[in-house]
């Protein structure tokens, strides 16, 4: 791969075009993004009541197989663009030009077990800031996977092909967690502070109405049909967890992504900013609906770039951010859905092993 | 609707979370959301060449209004949601009755940003059928009960709207008592509700023995009322234009009447032209009580003033620190765009104050 790094005019002049790009946007932003979002959230709704609706009528269906597998699916594809085109977007305040209170990252309430709340502070504040920098982004493994050769290598590690795919089952919770510090409030009680008590008083509230509308009041409602809704609305929420699994750990843990030191902060340029965002990204390629279904996260370097953009312009903004590295040389680090996963995956697997040592990640100073 | 208290939208709002009921309401029937008043547009109907008259079908939880209140009219241009106040133009409605339409008469501010897409000749902004946010009728600007015996309605320019509603109200109830009601207009083409105030007058003999109704053009000047009205000092009067005029009401009525008995409205914002780059401007903290001044994002007054706004990334990244603008004009520090608007939010880590801004901190 190429590896360059930019003389402090170049960075300078690089940062410029990628501001220009953004300012150009931002100008640009009105009817068509509001318009796009609207009927995004018409959608979902949509889906969502025919998903619950199928799974009602599925017991009384001579072809109960095909209505279940509907429904569920209907259910799932609403999670999915839910929690990724629109409730991960709103939350990054995409829509807040809109001033509409209902798009408000201010206000806006997704529907998984993370409290919007907390996951703006440890996805926005932490992570979108300081993105890749070891010791501070814990996104980084999520304090649970060696991401990066440079993390310490424990007999832990070991047992993390299978720990990141019980990660992918149950991704929520994995986010959920993530702002707390759950293995030191768990495992150090001692230490907790009432920050972190508050948080998991909020968490465990939003948690027990989430389980309960899934696993309890709706198939109470379906009566003897009870397990089929209960089977679909959790095949709905693990399918929706394994996709944005799938499609976060290819943003950022693919070969080629790289991390940083705490160094790297240290009177760091807007240049800086956006070369850093974007040697710590990755993209992946494929139709129009994989791009909405990811809530264009497919376009990992654009939103690291531009995180307040409306999302579905990222298609558009990454022809000319191409460009630009074309320009300069920095490497754009692009390529198909299956070929990131396969590198994502081979890279989880050799650093489970400690003989995989620094040589084969280089890590960016 | 289901009484929000019962067991069955209980059950529902457990069902949708983390969505409300009204989220999924809002699709399909906005007039019986609760979460805001949202109006039909009946009727877009054009009354001078800058002037135009919403009529609007409010939902049914629409609070009846007393004449001469406001309502802020929201609406969406360019995918951007703003507000804007108008008087309610229309008769209130008997007691206990319930609105079913409401009227606007909106006249379009040359430098403005919303009034002229509702007004010009090719106004797309609004359409017969469009959905539009209203906010509850507030205002003081009301006739009391009982209705006093002389009553002097002044009104210059687009002012006319809450007096036409008092002479609306006034008129259906074939009102018994002395009414003078005066209004002044640059000219016969900028006269609003002309064909009415002709027909009112025509028919007040019958309905409002006690009415007279003029229309003058030209600036108003001192001494006006005393010469039109004798014993100005006997009258309550309700006067609504544009500064300049309501300043000559209180002078002719110090000279020649009584400012005790004297009710204002008054609407037209003062239009501010943007500052130079860098100008800078004083932030007022609504909540707190607190100012500050000086140039740069509002984050770092604000906590030069002692307050502990909440924050993040402090680089316009994660949106942590949005918090309301009231009022005033701020520019982002990253884009130079401007926000000129009322009552939006901003990020205070991006934003500087151009000349005097209110947060809500």
């Amino acid at each position: 791969m190429t590896h360059t790094t930019l003389s402090p005019s170049e960075l300078e002049s690089f940062g410029a075009e990628i501001d220009a790009l953004l300012t150009r946007t931002k100008a640009d932003l009105g009817e068509r993004d509001t318009r796009y979002i609207r009927r995004v959230v018409r959608v979902q709704r949509g889906l969502e009541a025919a998903g619950r609706a199928l799974l009602f009528a599925s017991g009384f269906s001579p072809l109960f197989p095909v209505v279940w597998a509907l429904g569920t699916g209907a259910l799932a594809a609403s999670k999915i663009l839910e929690n990724m085109e629109i409730g991960h977007n709103v939350l990054h305040g995409q829509y807040d030009f809109t001033n509409d209170p209902t798009l408000s990252s201010q206000t806006y309430e997704w529907d998984i077990v993370c409290p919007s709340e907390q996951w703006r502070h440890s996805h926005n504040v932490l992570h979108h800031t300081y993105t890749n920098v070891r010791g501070v982004d814990h996104d980084l493994g999520y304090r649970m996977l060696r991401v990066d050769p440079s993390q310490p290598w424990t007999p832990l590690a070991l047992l993390q092909p299978l720990s990141t795919l019980v990660l992918g089952l149950l991704f929520q919770w994995g986010v959920a967690a993530h702002d707390i510090d759950m293995p030191k409030y768990l495992f150090r009680p001692s230490e907790r502070t009432e920050e972190q008590r508050e948080k998991v008083r909020e968490l465990f509230a939003k948690a027990k109405k989430q389980l309960r509308k899934d696993y309890v009041l709706f198939p109470l409602l379906a009566g003897p049909f009870a397990l089929h809704v209960l089977a679909g609305n959790l095949v709905a929420n693990v399918v929706r967890n394994v996709w944005s699994f799938l499609v976060i750990f290819c943003g950022h843990f693919p070969e080629g992504t790289e991390t940083f030191p705490p160094e790297a902060l240290d009177g760091e340029t807007r240049g800086g900013f956006y070369l850093r965002q974007l040697r710590g990204s990755a993209n992946f390629e494929g139709s129009w609906l994989l791009h909405v279904a990811s809530g264009h996260l497919s376009h990992q370097i654009e939103h690291h770039m531009f995180p307040d953009v409306p999302a579905h312009r990222y298609p558009e903004m990454a022809r000319e951010v191409r460009a630009i590295c074309g320009k300069y040389g920095v490497a754009y680090n692009s390529s198909s859905l299956s070929s990131q996963v396969w590198s994502v995956a081979k890279k989880i697997v050799r650093l489970a092993f400690p003989s995989a040592g620094g040589d084969a990640t280089p890590t960016a100073a | 609707m289901l009484d929000p208290l019962s067991w069955g939208a209980r059950l529902a709002s457990a069902l949708v979370y983390p969505r409300t009921l009204d989220d999924f309401v809002g699709l399909v029937a906005p007039l019986r959301s609760r979460r805001a008043h949202h109006a039909e547009v009946v009727l877009v109907r054009r009354e001078t060449y800058d002037t135009v008259t919403l009529v609007l079908r409010p939902g049914p939880h629409f609070p009846a209004h007393r004449a001469g209140q406001h309502t802020a009219l929201t609406l969406e241009i360019d995918g951007v949601r703003r507000t804007r106040v108008f008087s309610i133009a229309s008769a209130e409605p008997r007691a206990g009755e319930r609105h079913r339409t409401i009227e606007l008469t909106i006249r379009a501010r040359p430098s403005g940003l919303v009034t002229p897409r509702l007004t010009g000749r090719d106004a797309r902004a609004l359409r017969e059928g469009d959905i539009v946010e209203l906010g509850a009728p507030r205002g003081d600007f009301v006739l009391g009960t009982p209705v006093p015996d002389r009553l002097l309605l002044v009104s210059g320019g687009s002012g006319i709207t809450p007096v036409m509603a008092m002479l609306r109200t006034l008129v259906a109830r074939r009102h018994r008592g002395e009414v003078v009601f005066l209004t002044w207009a640059k000219s016969p083409r900028d006269t609003l509700f002309r064909a009415e105030l002709d027909a009112i007058a025509k028919a007040a003999p019958l309905t409002c023995p006690g009415l007279r109704i003029a229309v003058v053009h030209g600036p108003m000047s001192e001494g006006d009322l005393a010469a039109r009205v004798p014993d100005l000092a006997s009258w309550e009067v309700f006067a609504c234009g544009p500064s300049g005029m309501l300043d000559v009401v209180r002078a002719d009525l110090r000279k020649h009447g009584d400012l005790t008995k004297l009710h204002t409205e008054q609407f037209s914002a003062p239009t501010r032209p943007p500052a130079p780059e860098g100008e800078g401007g004083e932030v007022t903290f609504a909540r707190s009580g607190k100012t500050a001044e000086g140039r740069g994002p509002i984050l770092p007054m604000a906590e030069g003033a002692g307050l502990r706004p909440k924050h993040g990334c402090r680089i316009g990244i994660c949106h942590t620190c949005v918090c309301r603008k009231v009022s005033g004009t701020t520019r982002d520090t990253a884009t130079g765009a401007l926000s000129t608007d009322g009552d939006v939010d901003i990020r205070i880590c991006t934003s500087e104050p151009v000349g005097p801004v209110v947060v809500d901190l």
